[in-house]
């Protein structure tokens, strides 16, 4: 091979290895961060991963949100309207969290079968239903 | 009336977008003169009729004209005035209509400012962007009209998002469209001389003050938008990996990419083919953003209302642009052959290097973002977290902080690894010894404080030994005065990169947050600042009612006392809850509280309570480095006028 070819070669090669490396590195990443969405009947079935974070879905219980203790530890019930699950979460609620009001939640289950939440989302919108929620809505009235 | 004029001059501009686009390309490619002739005038009168367009929507806007849907929705009568005018671009309809204008801006823009460039050149560029005029209005008139009535009118309007009655929030979305449409302009370049066969060394330079430029609104968008959130969301963040935050950061990427890339172009006539895909991607970015904040495919803070028939419409419209222009690109790329061979030790070099690694860090960020959607399609939910976007692009980007101090220092074409060796010896010296230095007396250590210490010195030491080796040996006044504006938008670009990297290392690795419970009399030492509860009063605002909280901060020291008055808002028509943080704001920290909600009836409140070293390093970063792209804008050369090819190079030689 004539010089310049060897060193065009040798770019192609660094970049081809450059990328190869990036992308199993970003796929491997990627697989590490993933946070799957449950709703709280496939979290009563069972279906939560049980040793990372993911996130449930569904609208605050009406009458269901209580501060045990005196901190800013705060409970409440996430219902899909077939099943609840109790969330725990210890910090300040956003601005638009409210009974009766679609949030996600990021978080895990505790050994008593709670979700112990890191993150409370609530959507900057009246009318939010996280959009999982919404479909399951949509697809029940259509079976209806 | 004044609302059907608007209508009407909308239709009207896009028959003349039409013509803009079709005549001046066809006479082009036929060698007609005159039809050449007509793409400057059309461009002006579309930005004409777009403009007429948009004063009759803030007209409506302005005298509370109910009866238009759009402003029944968006507006009401106790709204201020400047909330009435920023309001115009508050939702859907609206802010396409500014995408419009800003685009017809930029049209407009080309058609007076470019005459070094030869007339057949530009009746393409402006019939290209015609294209694109074409299908915005369409979209626009087709599938959101902003001057549907309302029959009967409307009483009262149901008013302005109260999270976007901000000032911060009202120039985000202004500056953040004159950068993503900004890319159109470097669109149409690339492919105005992808049909011309033409991409040169003169082609880059009628492209590069239009590119610095639009990247220039772009970053102060971005930061804009990242500034919003931070004092507005009420949660202290500064960047949140959000789908709609990475939507523009991607095409900010592409663009920077694409301005480091142009600058080859322009100086050894190389990678030309390279540049044209870059100016297609940075453009095609931008449409998929907008893909993706307004279909509604996205789960995000920013999509508001959204509709899956618009989602369609650009979803087609993408692949109408980057289908046509791929393809476009694939059947002329072959023509674009290099004139020189490139030296990977060289400027040439470092600058491919930095385009490998920010392409590569725009595929991961599209990668994560795109997923879920994927996923989604399969029936699957998942969503990516912050994780994975900070480690790819911390693993991805920390070379790139490297290469930016060689990457200054090396010379075109080819360079020895001895002369670096000899300049760059010293400021790595420096940078690692004051890097570590000032780790040491930061808190607490940790070797991320001490990396990226390191890093932002050596960019700043690097950057002021380039100005050094420039003006060693002259006279200094002389010297510095004969050095090219780009060279100097170039030092402030990186010099901005330093100041970022600042902030972001400091403010991560240093920041205090407490939620606490606080009743009135009750006081909390959070990072040295005792922080005192007094208590809450309501307080009638306009539109809203606030309940305002009192605290007294004071340093531990004693000599440094503030009154800070976090707020509680409710806007009275959408009944809206609103945090309005109090920040106590400072070069190297700001104190930041925010009300989060009563606990009891006694007036204990739960309060979120912040210190966040350097974080207006971040932004002032951003600042600097779009300082730098319009001050690179500004050099002297790109507003001569055509000259010889051969001239151009012996100039470009004497310039670098």
């Amino acid at each position: 091979m004539t010089p310049a070819r060897k060193k065009r070669l040798a770019l192609v090669v660094l970049m081809v290895a450059g990328v190869s490396v990036g992308v199993s590195f970003a796929l491997q990443s990627l697989n590490q961060n993933i946070m799957f969405f449950k709703t709280p009947s496939e979290v009563r079935a069972g279906e939560a991963p049980a040793d990372r974070l993911f996130r449930v879905g569904g609208m605050v219980v009406a009458g269901s949100v209580s501060r045990p203790g005196d901190g800013l530890t705060v409970q409440f019930d996430l219902t899909d309207n077939e099943e609840q699950v109790t969330v725990k979460y210890t910090g300040i609620l956003p601005d638009l969290f409210r009974e009766g009001q679609g949030i996600i939640a990021n978080g895990r289950l505790d050994a008593r079968g709670d979700f112990v939440a890191e993150e409370v989302l609530a959507k900057h919108d009246e009318n939010y239903m996280p959009p999982e929620l919404a479909e399951m809505h949509k697809a029940r009235e259509a079976q209806q | 009336m004044i609302p059907e004029i608007g209508h009407l001059a909308l239709i009207i501009a896009l028959c003349v977008a039409l013509v803009q686009a079709i005549v001046p390309l066809a006479g082009a490619s036929l060698g007609i003169q005159r039809w050449v002739n007509l793409a400057v005038p059309s461009a002006l009168a579309q930005l004409l009729f777009v403009a007429i367009s948009y004063a009759c929507l803030t007209w409506a806007f302005l005298a509370h004209d109910f009866s238009v849907l759009y402003v029944a929705q968006n507006s009401n009568s106790e709204l201020p005035l400047i909330y009435r005018i920023s309001g115009v671009w508050g939702s859907h309809e609206g802010s396409l209509l500014l995408w419009a204008l800003v685009l017809a801006g930029w049209a407009g823009a080309v058609a007076v400012f470019t005459p070094s460039v030869p007339r057949v050149m530009r009746a393409r560029v402006l019939g290209v962007l015609g294209l694109v005029c074409v299908g915005f209005l369409l979209f626009i008139i087709i599938t959101s009209n902003p001057f549907e009535r309302l029959l009967p009118a409307a009483p009262e309007g149901s008013d302005l998002n109260p999270l976007l009655q901000d000032i911060g929030l009202a120039i985000h979305p202004p500056m953040l469209y004159l950068g993503y449409v900004g890319f159109s302009v470097a669109f149409a370049f690339a492919i105005a001389a992808l049909i011309s066969g033409q991409v040169d060394s003169a082609w880059a330079r009628w492209a590069r003050p239009w590119t610095n430029i639009a990247w220039m609104f772009l970053t102060l968008g971005i930061a804009l938008g990242s500034w919003w959130a931070y004092y507005e969301l009420g949660w202290g963040g500064w960047w949140f990996w959000d789908p709609v935050e990475n939507a523009s950061f991607m095409p900010w990427l592409i663009g920077t990419a694409l301005m480091h890339s142009l600058a080859i172009t322009e100086k050894r006539g190389t990678f030309k083919a390279w540049t044209a895909l870059l100016a297609i991607f940075a453009f095609a970015l931008s449409l998929l953003g907008t893909f993706l904040v307004r279909s509604g495919v996205l789960t995000s803070v920013h999509a508001f209302a959204t509709d899956p028939e618009r989602g369609v419409f650009i979803l087609g419209f993408l692949v109408v642009v980057v289908g046509g222009s791929l393809a476009l690109y694939a059947w002329r790329a072959p023509l674009l052959k290099s004139a020189a061979k490139t030296e990977l030790l060289s400027r040439d070099g470092a600058l491919l290097l930095n385009n490998v690694f920010l392409a590569v860090v725009t595929a991961a960020i599209l990668l994560g973002t795109l997923y879920p959607i994927a996923i989604d399609a399969m029936g699957g939910k998942i969503s990516v977290g912050p994780p994975y976007f900070n480690l790819m692009f911390f693993a991805l980007t920390a070379p790139l902080g490297v290469l930016i101090g060689i990457g200054m220092l090396l010379r075109w074409k080819s360079d020895s690894i001895a002369r670096l060796r000899g300049k760059l010896w010293l400021p790595a010296v420096l940078a690692v010894v004051g890097g570590f230095g000032l780790s040491l007396v930061q808190p607490q250590w940790h070797f991320a404080a001490a990396a990226g210490l390191v890093m932002a010195l050596w960019i700043a030491l690097t950057a002021g030994l380039a100005l050094y080796d420039r003006v060693r040996g002259r006279a200094l006044g002389s010297a510095l005065r004969s050095t090219p504006a780009g060279f100097y938008g170039m030092l402030l670009g990186h010099v901005g990169v330093a100041v970022f990297i600042v902030g972001v290392t400091l403010t991560s690795l240093y920041t205090v947050e407490r939620d606490l419970r606080m009743a009135p009399g009750d006081t909390y030492s959070v990072a040295g600042y005792e922080f005192t509860f007094r208590g809450v009063r309501q307080y009638d605002i306009h539109n809203y009612t606030a309940t305002r909280g009192g605290f007294s901060v004071r340093s531990e020291s004693g000599n440094y006392n503030i009154d800070l008055f976090p707020e509680k808002r409710i806007y009275r028509v959408q009944k809206m809850p609103m945090t309005e943080a109090a920040i106590d704001a400072g070069l190297t920290r700001d104190l930041f509280i925010a009300l989060g909600e009563p606990l009891d009836s006694a007036g204990t409140w739960a309060v979120r309570v912040y210190y966040k070293p350097f974080i207006r390093w971040i932004w002032l970063g951003a600042l600097i480095m779009g300082i730098g792209g319009i001050v690179a804008a500004s050099d002297r050369r790109y507003r001569r006028l055509v000259r010889s090819r051969a001239g151009d190079a012996a100039a470009n030689e004497a310039a670098s």
